[in-house]
């Protein structure tokens, strides 16, 4: 078993690896995509900044608590897009019948999927979230504790985790219509959007659906309550690990859809 | 040994006239026409054998290959290879076949060739002195030496063919499904792939079973056809069956095709 882990771990550096000198290949390409992606994200956070210059707040969130806010869903959306990559763009494996030659390995399908991409210009992003993230944490006055800090790396973790378990869905159906849906980007994308501000100030019915359905309220609204210290109940700070459900689901579609492929032929 | 009896396979199909007004009504309503890709195929292969699978575009040969490589569950009948069930038992089975579509690529396009062989080592899990070996012997047969450290996107056909085959073979499988390897290749090219096809045959005694278009692939590697038409094995045997009549084989072959009418 373990022996097997850690053959696994190491097939899957190995495909990170080749994928990033693929990508070195295109350097100009490689830079301009990563400053893209920065900027896309750059052009959002002017959104916040001046809105905030006009108001002073948000439903009594302050600017440093959005930024926060903003920064963490970014850099979980932009991780997950990081290692996921391979399921976001699934169609493209599954027309081009390169999903063939991925059943004639001996190795599990969703690791080689994962290993397909591995999307390195998602760092543009990153660099972008991580900016917001220092200056929200510094002017948010926020008492660190042990517990804090590890408050907010469940939620990167978990967060990461409840994007991925979205673009396997997304794969997962394309098994059915052979194209992408890009209707599924309203959760992904959408939720990268909406979740610029706390998931509360968007009234009850939201919340209740990104608490229960998509569980992205988990990952960002609760534990943060904790980390401003809006709230004294301390297992709003494990929150995030309830969202690690969402994942599982997502794994049982994608399991069906393989089987309707191999069962299908396309 | 491969075994398959009795095996069916259908797919369905969406079907509409032609024209944009079409394309929109098959947007809400869709007529299916289901298309009997295999028919009660059956057929026994032995180890070592060299089999040429014939037969007319869209006769089955495709799906054959994806169904003994575990890509593909029939509809109905029953497949072994080696006792293993391949749509079954698909990892266990996979790591002791090798397979080249000769349409894809399985080398990761902006890096040298090498630094694909040494992803699939990890991927096979092939210890360091199998994969040294089958290497080295692979580089001479196949002349890759030249190659090997050139970004597979660089490469010409031929030479990418030969790099696939190689890939294929890093892990030693005991049995090797080739669909159409020498499409789109020049004399040279063929020449090289089929004379390493043979020996590896020879050497490794390892089964080859291969779909092509070209007669003269099946001329010069196998001494068992197997024709396929609209789903159904309409012959199983040898190229000299194929021939009588002193015409060339390409011919032969037309005339069958016609006759069957596939």
């Amino acid at each position: 078993m373990e022996r097997k882990i850690v053959s696994r771990v190491r097939l899957y550096l190995h495909y990170v690896s080749i994928n990033v000198r693929s990508a070195m290949q295109y350097k100009t390409s490689f830079f301009l995509t990563t400053f893209g992606q920065f900027m896309v994200s750059f052009q959002v956070f002017l959104g916040i900044y001046f809105m905030f210059l006009r108001f002073k707040s948000v439903k009594d969130f302050t600017y440093s608590e959005v930024l926060l806010c903003f920064s963490v869903m970014l850099l979980e959306f932009s991780l997950a897009e990081m290692f996921g990559r391979g399921f976001d763009s699934f169609s493209g494996m599954i027309r081009s019948g390169s999903f063939d030659q991925v059943l004639t390995r001996p190795r599990g399908e969703i690791l080689q999927v994962l290993g397909s991409k591995f999307e390195l210009t998602r760092i543009g992003r990153m660099i972008q979230a991580v900016i917001m993230f220092a200056y929200g944490i510094t002017h948010c006055n926020v008492d660190w504790t042990v517990l804090k800090v590890l408050t907010i790396l469940l939620m990167i973790v978990c967060g990461t985790a409840v994007f991925a378990g979205l673009f396997i869905i997304y794969a997962a159906l394309c098994f059915f219509t052979l194209d992408g849906l890009e209707f599924m980007n309203i959760f992904t994308d959408g939720a990268r959007e909406t979740g610029k501000y706390p998931l509360g100030v968007y009234g009850k019915k939201l919340l209740l659906f990104t608490t229960v359905v998509i569980p992205y309220a988990l990952v960002q609204y609760y534990p943060l309550l904790y980390v401003w210290g809006r709230t004294d109940k301390v297992w709003y700070a494990f929150m995030p690990l309830l969202a690690l459900w969402f994942p599982l689901p997502c794994l049982v579609l994608w399991r069906f859809g393989v089987h309707h492929y191999k069962s299908s032929g396309s | 040994m491969i075994t398959m009896q009795d095996v069916c396979k259908s797919y369905k199909v969406a079907k509409r006239n032609a024209g944009f007004g079409e394309a929109c009504k098959a947007l809400f309503r869709r007529e299916y026409e289901t298309i009997h890709a295999l028919r009660n195929v059956s057929f026994t292969i032995n180890d070592g054998e060299m089999v040429g699978y014939i037969g007319p575009n869209g006769a089955g040969k495709s799906s054959t290959i994806k169904i003994l490589s575990g890509i593909l569950t029939p509809d109905s009948g029953t497949v072994l290879v080696d006792g293993r069930v391949p749509y079954k038992d698909r990892i266990r089975h996979v790591a002791q076949i090798g397979v080249v579509f000769g349409q894809r690529s399985q080398l990761w396009w902006d890096v040298p060739v090498i630094d694909s062989f040494e992803l699939l080592k990890d991927v096979y899990s092939i210890p360091q002195k199998q994969y040294d070996n089958n290497l080295e012997e692979l580089t001479s047969l196949l002349n890759l030496s030249e190659l090997l450290r050139t970004p597979a996107r660089q490469l010409s056909l031929g030479q990418r063919m030969r790099c696939e085959i190689a890939g294929s073979l890093l892990h030693s499988p005991k049995i090797l499904f080739l669909d159409e390897p020498t499409i789109g290749l020049d004399a040279v090219s063929k020449l090289a792939v089929r004379d390493f096809i043979k020996k590896q045959n020879e050497l490794h005694g390892t089964t080859v079973i291969l779909t092509t278009h070209d007669m003269q692939d099946i001329e010069a590697l196998s001494k068992r056809i197997i024709l396929i038409g609209k789903g159904e094995i309409l012959l199983d045997g040898t190229p000299e069956d194929l021939k009588k009549g002193g015409q060339s084989i390409d011919e032969t072959v037309a005339e069958l095709y016609r006759a069957y009418d596939i």
